[in-house]
């Protein structure tokens, strides 16, 4: 378990560095327009950063299978709330069955 | 937790060992952050849900929040993080003054946070973009409904709710530094320390993913802010 | 019966030592504080077995109510905003402060840790605050109900809920909100002490059938009741602030709330389910004298529904606005959650043949629970397509669909949970011949009530409505004079358990021949730490290891294996 293992101090300070470099990027990348992508880009950055602070502050990696099912569990139930809710207000209109239309 | 109460080195009588005791301690953590990444994420849907229908409002009314202010926050709260491993990594090493040290440095960058947040509400307030009936976006003349309402209830409900998580963090953490004076933490026995990291983890990564959703919506529209629809 | 685990025998002293001879969780210590301030499991299953059936008893007299005024066409009992409030009500404290804690709060706070072999949950102080949030919770529901109640049906749809409605909303909505921590904390308990506290040598597929359904009880309990907390919350802030976020008028939709909604309330549906599945998989395994046929397939089954339940939700919104694309994943998935149930039925009818089958109170209740709940599970089945749902959505149907599952199904399951384990919960046991006629009456009480309904459905009565067409009226009269049948066979077991306690037979350790560790190795009462002093539970057997012999003593008690 988490106890057992000390991550090196090193390793803290390379993560920090990299989450204030892609702070600064995800900053950068939005004062750009990239049309549909920008969105995504955003996600995606803050995606690595949310992935660093759970894998290395939060000693993810070094913890057993089931901590990190339960950590990625969380994820995967709110990703069925968003694309199941999306999924209806995504299809709206999509098929124009006369019985649907009152 | 039942630990909390045993830190002078007990054992709880319902446990077999104190590894089995630390290992359904941190397992309990991990169980009640999954509950908040389901709490915080009903406000997600709905942002989702609302994004998606009326983009072009979220970005005008995202236009009007300060980006650089929000980016410094956000390394403001990359710094409390790097503080709040290390006082767990000097808990580990059996440091007190590491303990104290860290959590005294996590602290500090919280209530920077918080004081940042306090003025951007305040400003907020003194243009009349908080939902209700003093809400004005600006729309002189338009007769349309204004889904700008809608991205500033769900602002300040999101970045409410994290500040309130946040204050929830401080004042557990004036609580430990005042156990880690007293000695209550052993490398062997320093769940609490550890614990709590998750939770502030936990509620940074929340605003890693509320800074770029409120932020940076409109912040490539050029005027950050005038109207611009 | 004797024990076939290969621990150490308790001393024989101990074996049947009646009750009033040794200290029990019950006498350790007494007085109010003793019992308020407890961390003993057991202690805090009573507290929460007092609490629900007072909350159990003014749902009830809301549903007496209810039925009284329609017994006429007219409606000449109420005014019609009385009745809205009767049903919401109804609604608010059966399912919230009675359903959904009930199987957990009671029979799992009582049994999960015994069962595993272990002296307490892993955070009891945690158990006992959820026990106080449950009571803040009601007292706050109760608060609401005495100062006019709110209208709006438990489901709160906006926008009347958000905008429209003159009741307390607004505070229902909070008294829920803190409600819901209760049932968080308790199923993060089951969940974290199931994974860490298992006795040695219980490994995941030796454990009764009942902790598999705690556990996918719990899961759903963690990962559906903070969706709700957020969605009451924002219709708070909607009342309080005029927000917007469910008001058309402000650019919000009441759809959204519905998905926010129904997302956390229909895998509720299975919170209250579930666990009723575990205890009658518990009891068809000890009146059968069988092990249980197909195990593992009950096991992941549970699992199975508890994942299954999250992605059907739409199923309540077929007629809401919602996209048809929507409606047609929702209700294919829907068709998809019913097959893990019926493997289970499949799986309690295969253990029941050939076995040992006697009839005492605890199985009338789970045979009673199989018929009615397989009714109630088809039923829905038919509300799963979206067609047949337009022409019976918000009629009886769905009244009469749904009180089957949750009465027919959830409330047997109760009864039959409640009168298994009584004996080793209170060390008394209750009158089995009364306790057998009040189960009787209870079933044709039930179906009295509930299947007139279907029909009233089907011929297009509306819910939610204190008057209808006269054509109604002789199926309401029938289903208001089941109704009464079923409360008195309620309130006859209320009666004859109260007796119990005072004038019940002393029950040994294992009356039923159970195999099991609360039957096994644990007395009746247990003690404070749930086994002898310092036994160390070791288990080496897997579960319902009935021998040959036990499984035939009765049918074939000559031939020898």
């Amino acid at each position: 378990m988490t106890a057992q293992h000390t991550v090196p101090l090193k390793i803290y300070f390379g993560v920090f560095i990299a989450l204030c470099v892609l702070t600064g990027l995800t900053v950068w990348t939005a004062k750009h327009d990239y049309g549909a992508l920008n969105t995504p880009i955003a996600l995606s950055i803050a995606g690595v950063k949310a992935l660093l602070v759970i894998m290395f502050f939060m000693h993810v990696k070094y913890s057993s299978k089931l901590t990190q099912l339960f950590a990625f569990a969380g994820f995967f139930w709110l990703a069925i709330l968003l694309v199941f809710t999306l999924q209806d207000f995504m299809t709206r209109g999509m098929l124009n069955v006369y019985f649907f239309k009152t | 937790m039942s630990d909390h109460a045993h830190s002078t080195f007990g054992l709880a009588h319902h446990f077999d060992d104190l590894e089995q005791q630390h290992e359904t301690g941190t397992l309990g953590m991990w169980a009640f952050l999954l509950t908040e990444v389901l709490f915080f994420g009903g406000m997600f849907g709905a942002y989702a849900v609302y994004r998606w229908s009326y983009p072009l409002d979220f970005q005008a009314a995202s236009a009007r929040l300060d980006v650089d202010l929000g980016g410094i926050n956000t390394i403001v709260l990359i710094f409390s993080s790097l503080t709040m491993a290390l006082g767990v990594y000097a808990a580990q090493k059996g440091s007190k003054n590491g303990i104290i040290a860290g959590l005294l440095a996590t602290m500090f960058f919280g209530a920077i946070f918080l004081v940042v947040k306090y003025f951007e509400y305040k400003e907020k307030w003194e243009h009349h973009l908080i939902p209700g009936p003093n809400f004005d976006f600006g729309h002189q003349g338009h007769a349309v409904i204004g889904h700008e309402q809608l991205y500033f209830a769900l602002y300040f409900a999101m970045t409410g709710m994290h500040a309130l998580h946040m204050v929830v963090g401080m004042v557990i953490m004036c609580w430990m530094i005042k156990k880690a004076h007293r000695g209550d933490f052993t490398p062997e026995h320093y769940p609490l320390v550890e614990n709590f990291g998750l939770y502030w983890h936990f509620v940074d990564i929340v605003w890693i993913f509320l800074f770029p959703l409120l932020y940076l919506v409109g912040a490539h529209s050029g005027d950050h802010a005038g109207i611009t629809h | 019966m004797s024990s076939t685990l290969l621990t150490p025998p308790a001393p024989a002293a101990h074996a049947s030592q009646p009750a009033k001879e040794r200290t029990t969780y019950l006498t350790a210590d007494y007085g109010w504080k003793s019992w308020l301030f407890t961390v003993d499991h057991k202690r805090i299953a009573i507290l929460y077995l007092i609490s629900i059936m007072v909350f159990f008893l003014i749902g009830g007299t809301f549903a007496i109510l209810m039925r009284a005024e329609l017994l006429t066409p007219k409606g000449d009992l109420f005014e019609a905003e009385t009745y809205n409030k009767l049903f919401t009500m109804h609604g608010v404290v059966m399912i919230f402060f009675f359903l959904i804690p009930s199987i957990p709060a009671v029979l799992g706070n009582f049994l999960v840790p015994i069962m595993i072999g272990t002296k307490d949950l892993a955070f009891p102080k945690i158990n006992l605050l959820s026990w106080y949030i449950y009571v803040v919770g009601g007292g706050a529901t109760l608060y609401v109900a005495i100062t006019g109640g709110v209208d709006t049906g438990w489901t709160f749809y906006a926008p009347y809920s958000s905008t429209y409605a003159n009741t307390n909303v607004a505070a229902v909505a909070i008294a829920v909100f803190i409600t819901g921590f209760s049932s968080i904390l308790t199923g993060l308990n089951f969940i974290v002490t199931i994974h860490k506290m298992r006795a040695p040598g219980m490994t995941w597929f030796r454990m009764p059938l009942f902790l598999w359904a705690q556990y996918a009880t719990s899961l759903i309990m963690m990962l559906g009741t903070p969706v709700l907390a957020i969605t009451v919350l924002l219709l708070f802030a909607e009342r309080a602030f005029h927000i917007g976020v469910f008001d058309p008028a402000l650019g919000g939709d009441p759809v959204l709330f519905q998905h926010l909604f129904w997302f956390y309330s229909h895998p509720a549906v299975y919170i209250m389910i579930l666990p009723g599945m575990g205890v009658v998989s518990e009891i068809i395994a000890c009146f059968s004298k069988k092990r249980m046929f197909g195990y593992h397939f009950i096991a992941f089954s549970s699992l199975a529904i508890a994942i299954f339940g999250f992605v059907v939700w739409g199923h309540h919104m077929f007629v809401s606005g919602q996209s048809a694309y929507a409606g047609m994943v929702f209700s294919f998935l829907t068709m998809l959650v019913a097959i893990p149930s019926a493997v289970k039925v499949f799986n309690w009818i295969a253990t029941l043949y050939k076995g040992q089958v006697s009839l005492e109170t605890p199985m009338l209740y789970a045979l009673g629970f199989i018929g009615l709940f397989t009714i109630g599970g088809v039923t829905g089945l038919f509300l799963a397509v979206m067609g047949l749902d337009r022409h019976v959505h918000d009629t009886y149907f769905v009244v009469a669909h749904f009180h089957y599952v949750m009465v027919g199904g959830m409330v047997m399951a109760f009864m039959g949970g409640i009168h298994f384990w009584w004996s080793k919960m209170f060390g008394r046991m209750y009158p089995e011949a009364m306790a057998q006629f009040a189960a009787v009456v209870i079933f044709v009480g039930f179906n009295f009530t509930f299947f007139p309904q279907f029909i009233l459905g089907y011929m297009g009565m509306p819910r939610r409505y204190h008057q209808y067409n006269d054509e109604f009226t002789v199926l309401n009269v029938l289903s208001s004079a089941g109704a009464t049948i079923l409360g008195s066979g309620f309130l006859m077991s209320i009666c004859y358990f109260i007796w119990s306690f005072k004038w019940g037979k002393q029950a040994p350790q294992n009356p039923w021949g159970a195999k099991g560790l609360e039957w096994e190795k644990a007395q009746s009462p247990p003690p404070t730490f749930n086994f002898e002093d310092g036994e160390r539970i070791v288990v080496t057997e897997d579960a319902y290891a009935y021998t040959y012999e036990e499984s035939h003593a009765r049918t074939a008690p000559e031939v020898k294996k």
